[in-house]
């Protein structure tokens, strides 16, 4: 039998029911027939990062840890390799459970890695701007958003010298109907 | 024969060697690539992380141009390549939700080095080589996203790609076994956590060396970047200094090929390739 004093010591879970439907509403998977193989978790390559591990994401998912998760600093530091998605035996695009937290995260405004949701908010800006991302003016609106003004100056310069950077953005003509993609997208 | 080309953003800015070097390949190969006309960026890992209807709409307005235009589709980037497969599902699916028109989606889409394994380019590659890459050791690496996950990237062997590896050994290279072909690099986390990133591709160069590599070989440009940018760094952090050259394939089979201006291909490179090169004979006064 445990003892009571260190079960009560522990944060307390309060599942939230909805949060497994909702979850799989948005993203269209069946995270319910997770068994807790872990072929997720031994594939990952990010896991020394991460603070909680690809197989729990999906068990606290069922248990309906909403708070803990959409904090956690794993949604954000999971790059999109696939792997995952690829070696689930119950088929479940785990990868694109990860797209759905994140964007429920950020909704919710409680976003671990404020840095990398600011990255991904200029490449955005970039794309609606001309159509196309513009590598120079995509760092720079980020530089600003996160005033990392210094992290990574010597790669950008040494980047510049070599012509890898373009000075001007290269738009293209249907620059409406993008933005048009975006607009839509937040009427919805 | 003629091919629709979506070149993306990156081979239009930080991967311009790679663009150039593709033309030069197909242009000796008599492949001619037509621009999709009018494309915009697929979106790649930022339009999915924070908004997957705009992931598809992005991509999908590609892929109503190459549909137009009824030709095999050339992607070279596996980010835009992953993603247009992606949406090419989805508008099989549904063209009305997402492009409110038909789409025939007849369009054979492919990545860089499937494209070229193809047993009739492969043949014409084995017969264009002038120049043989005797005696030049590298490693295949693929990369997750023209690989992963299979049922989108329509890849026959996601866990053990080979593509790659027979193209190097048409060009006469030596291809050097490896497990680690599929591994992530880091994506698109260079900027934001540059720590993870070194962790990862510290961990492809260690394991490339112990291969007996000299060379990485790539078909994705935020790979090639990865790798190619962050070796500095990495001695910086780590203490252990690399100097792996890191090759677009179509670099090589260029300088296979006898093309005349790859230099300005080296010049863009972080680690540079023309001491290893020099050193076994296939670079030097008389290519300049």
């Amino acid at each position: 039998m445990p003892d009571e004093s260190t079960i009560s010591e522990k944060a307390p879970i309060s599942p939230e029911a909805t949060f497994l439907a909702e979850v799989q509403q948005r993203s269209g998977e069946t995270v319910s027939r997770c068994y807790q193989c872990r072929k997720c978790t031994n594939g990952c390559p990010l896991v020394f990062a991460m603070d909680v591990m690809p197989n729990q994401v999906m068990r606290m998912i069922q248990m309906g840890m909403r708070d803990e998760l959409l904090r956690s600093t794993t949604i954000w530091l999971c790059a999109s390799c696939q792997t995952c998605t690829a070696r689930c035996p119950n088929d479940i695009d785990i990868a694109h459970v990860m797209d759905a937290l994140r964007q429920m995260s950020r909704e919710a405004g409680v976003a671990a890695e404020q840095k990398i949701v600011r990255f991904h908010e200029a490449v955005l800006d970039s794309i609606r701007r001309y159509g196309r991302m513009f590598e120079l003016g995509m760092v720079g609106h980020y530089k600003l958003a996160t005033l990392d003004l210094f992290g990574g100056a010597k790669i950008g310069i040494e980047m510049v010298k070599k012509g890898k950077l373009k000075f001007l953005p290269g738009g293209i003509r249907a620059k409406r109907e993008v933005r048009e993609m975006f607009e839509r997208d937040q009427g919805e | 024969m003629e091919v629709s080309y979506f070149p993306g953003c990156s081979l239009h800015g930080m991967a311009a060697e790679y663009d150039e070097s593709l033309q030069a390949v197909c242009e000796t190969l008599d492949i001619t690539l037509r621009e999709l006309a009018d494309w915009n960026c697929c979106g790649a890992s930022s339009a999915h992380f924070l908004d997957d209807e705009l992931a598809v709409r992005l991509s999908a307005r590609n892929l109503t141009i190459a549909d137009r235009e009824g030709r095999e589709l050339l992607i070279p980037c596996a980010a835009c390549f992953q993603r247009l497969k992606h949406a090419d599902k989805e508008l099989r699916k549904d063209a009305a939700r997402w492009v409110g028109q038909p789409y025939r989606g007849k369009t054979a889409i492919y990545h860089v080095n499937e494209f070229f394994d193809r047993p009739e380019h492969l043949d014409a590659i084995r017969r264009k080589v002038v120049r043989p890459l005797r005696g030049l050791a590298g490693v295949a690496y693929y990369g997750c996203l023209s690989q992963r996950p299979a049922k989108v990237t329509d890849s026959q062997a996601p866990e053990n790609p080979t593509s790659m590896d027979r193209l190097m050994r048409a060009v006469g290279m030596e291809v050097r076994p490896w497990s680690y072909k599929t591994d992530c690099c880091g994506a698109s986390l260079p900027l934001t956590r540059p720590d993870v990133v070194r962790r990862l591709s510290g961990k492809l160069f260690e394991a490339a060396e112990e291969a007996g590599a000299e060379c990485l070989v790539t078909d994705c440009p935020m790979c090639q970047s990865n790798l190619d940018t962050q070796q500095a760094d990495i001695k910086a952090e780590q203490g252990k200094q690399y100097n792996l050259p890191v090759f677009y394939i179509t670099e090589l089979m260029a300088l296979a090929f006898g093309h005349g201006r790859v230099d300005r291909w080296w010049k863009r490179h972080f680690v540079s390739p023309t001491a290893l090169l020099q050193s076994k004979g296939l670079w030097g006064n008389d290519h300049a």
